[in-house]
């Protein structure tokens, strides 16, 4: 039982760190261009000196996976940034003095997490218009219910704890006890709620994208990417196997490690 | 009696607010209703007369009380650029996007349940291990992904279905269910997946309870207490989770339509959306938020019928 426990952390954070530098790496050096196109190698299987094969315009499909899904990197950090910075403030206040405007501002998360993510972004996104910036703001915003009803329900908890009242006592601050005593506290439950974030926010951009509402042509995205191989799927299968592998294995790979983080808290 | 009735008042008020914010949303646009639907060359009479007509010249919580009233006879306003009336855009659609996340809803129950239970009740560590990896690996192919391979495997490579070619149910009903049996359980197998995991979690959860031990000690067989005694209380958790999935896989249903070119509620919003087409993408927003609330409210009924002690709270 023990071991594969620790196996779900291991390998998630095996394959997350695989990804992330592979990601970092696709930053400074892809193999290819993305953008390069080669009218003599049009839809190309894949081979050594193109690993994923080409698409419909002969651009290397290998580098544009890793453009790609360190477009969805970038997003997802921002969104989790957003959600995670916001739902903190809002879920440590409301957690620790309660009173009215906790009770409403609850009631208001607990009715936004009961929607679909992509169905809300869909609706700002219409208001808002498509693009990068409102695709991050849009998630962002709609993230910090998940993160603030977790905070809160940590900072309720610590509240009564007997090592906050002696620190009320001594006259600690009340910003220093939040931040201070209570916050660092609730890594162990904060932690895996990041990291699941994390794997939300890149599968709803790359849904998003996938609808055409995300990142815009001619920046490539896993999502945009997956609905352009479609067209081609009957005489170029690899393309969308190996846009869609990518994406799997990313979120495996960081919802693996949630869980294992999130198995790991209950431990202790 | 009381508490459903309290219930359901909280059921009444939730969709009005939900009705309220949706109204809310779509008047921060900036651009001028009249202008849409009369065109740029328009004179300013013509334009006026409109908005007398369309009652854009009263005040806003006016106007929401004269749109909510409308919408709950039925009109759902005029599209910018059909000109015709969103109702009449809407019925087949949602009829068929309706059809499709039933479908998957009953296949997500239908298989993950016997699943989960399957799962939950596995002694073999090694298989055990096997099956919590397998299920991790399905929870994590986004529903669009698994449509485009089911598309190329069962549509292009063994040719079960022709991609593309969908048959309205007003035509042939059989035709069109067996169409949609591809994305419904495109839509479904990550559920699938989601449900066995929180269903195998509940039942080894409950595994370890005092009274299982009772009932060993009492000279029970394993098959037996699972059956009797421990699927009772580890089914319950699953039912508020089905109601999240309900929601998910409506969602999920509109994504695939795009793989399946299903021309469902999910084509029309997302047309609407890149047309600028506002009436109709708030009465889908609104139909479809509705739809949510009072899912989650049955769920709620549910639980509290096969739950007695959370009935007595």
């Amino acid at each position: 039982m023990k071991k594969t426990r620790n196996s779900f952390f291991y390998i998630g954070g095996a394959l997350s760190l695989v990804m992330t530098l592979l990601i970092l790496v696709g930053y400074i050096w892809t193999p290819y261009s993305p953008t390069q196109m080669d009218a003599a190698a049009i839809n190309q299987a894949p081979t050594l000196s193109h690993l994923l094969g080409t698409d419909n315009f002969g651009r290397d499909i290998f580098s544009r996976v890793l453009e790609g899904a360190g477009t969805s990197f970038l997003i997802a950090v921002c969104v989790v940034a957003i959600g995670c910075i916001c739902g903190i403030l809002i879920g440590s206040l409301c957690g620790y003095y309660g009173g009215i405007a906790d009770a409403i501002l609850t009631r208001l998360c607990d009715s936004i997490t009961a929607f679909p993510s992509v169905l809300l972004a869909l609706v700002v996104v219409s208001i808002m218009g498509p693009g990068t910036y409102n695709i991050i703001l849009a998630l962002g915003l709609l993230f910090i219910p998940s993160f603030a009803r977790i905070v809160r329900g940590e900072f309720a908890r610590c509240r009564d704890l007997n090592y906050i009242q002696s620190a009320k006592l001594m006259g600690v601050g009340n910003a220093r006890i939040l931040f201070r005593h209570i916050l660092p506290n609730t890594r162990s439950v904060l932690l895996p709620t990041i990291t699941i974030g994390f794997n939300n926010a890149i599968l709803s951009e790359a849904s998003m994208s996938f609808l055409g509402l995300g990142i815009q042509p001619p920046h490539a995205s896993l999502g945009s990417m997956l609905s352009d191989s479609q067209t081609y799927l009957g005489s170029a299968p690899w393309y969308a196997i190996g846009v869609g592998g990518t994406i799997v294995l990313l979120i495996l790979g960081f919802s693996l490690l949630g869980e294992g983080l999130q198995q790991r808290a209950r431990r202790t | 009696m009381k508490n459903i009735a309290k219930k359901f008042l909280a059921l009444i008020i939730t969709l009005f607010i939900v009705s309220l914010l949706a109204f809310l949303a779509f008047q921060i646009i900036p651009g001028d209703p009249t202008t849409k639907l009369l065109g740029t060359e328009a004179t300013e009479e013509a334009k006026l007369a409109l908005r007398i007509q369309l009652g854009l010249d009263k005040p806003i919580l006016l106007r929401y009380w004269n749109w909510l009233s409308a919408f709950l006879t039925g009109d759902f306003g005029t599209s910018y650029s059909y000109h015709m009336p969103v109702r009449e855009m809407l019925s087949e659609k949602l009829a068929i996007t309706a059809l499709l996340t039933l479908f998957s809803f009953v296949l997500t129950v239908a298989l993950s349940i016997p699943l989960g239970i399957l799962a939950g009740s596995v002694r073999n560590e090694s298989l055990d291990r096997a099956v919590t990896a397998l299920d991790q690996v399905v929870m994590s192919i986004p529903s669009f992904f698994i449509g485009i391979l089911v598309c190329f495997f069962f549509g292009k490579l063994f040719k079960f279905f022709v991609p593309g070619d969908f048959v309205s149910y007003t035509q042939d009903w059989g035709a069109c269910l067996s169409y949609l049996l591809f994305p419904a359980l495109s839509v479904a197998i990550p559920r699938i997946a989601m449900t066995v995991k929180m269903l195998r979690g509940s039942i080894l959860k409950e595994l370890g309870q005092d009274y299982v031990r009772t009932a060993q000690s009492r000279g029970g067989n394993r098959a037996f207490i699972l059956r009797r005694h421990v699927l009772r209380n580890a089914l319950l958790p699953v039912i508020t989770f089905l109601a999240v999935s309900a929601a998910e896989i409506m969602t999920g249903s509109i994504i695939i339509e795009q793989v399946f070119t299903i021309p469902g509620v999910g084509r029309l919003l997302l047309a609407s959306i890149s047309n600028r087409d506002f009436p109709v993408v708030q009465a889908i927003v609104v139909i479809l938020a509705a739809w949510i609330v009072v899912v989650n409210f049955v769920a709620d009924l549910l639980y509290q019928l096969v739950d007695p002690r959370i009935r007595l709270r």
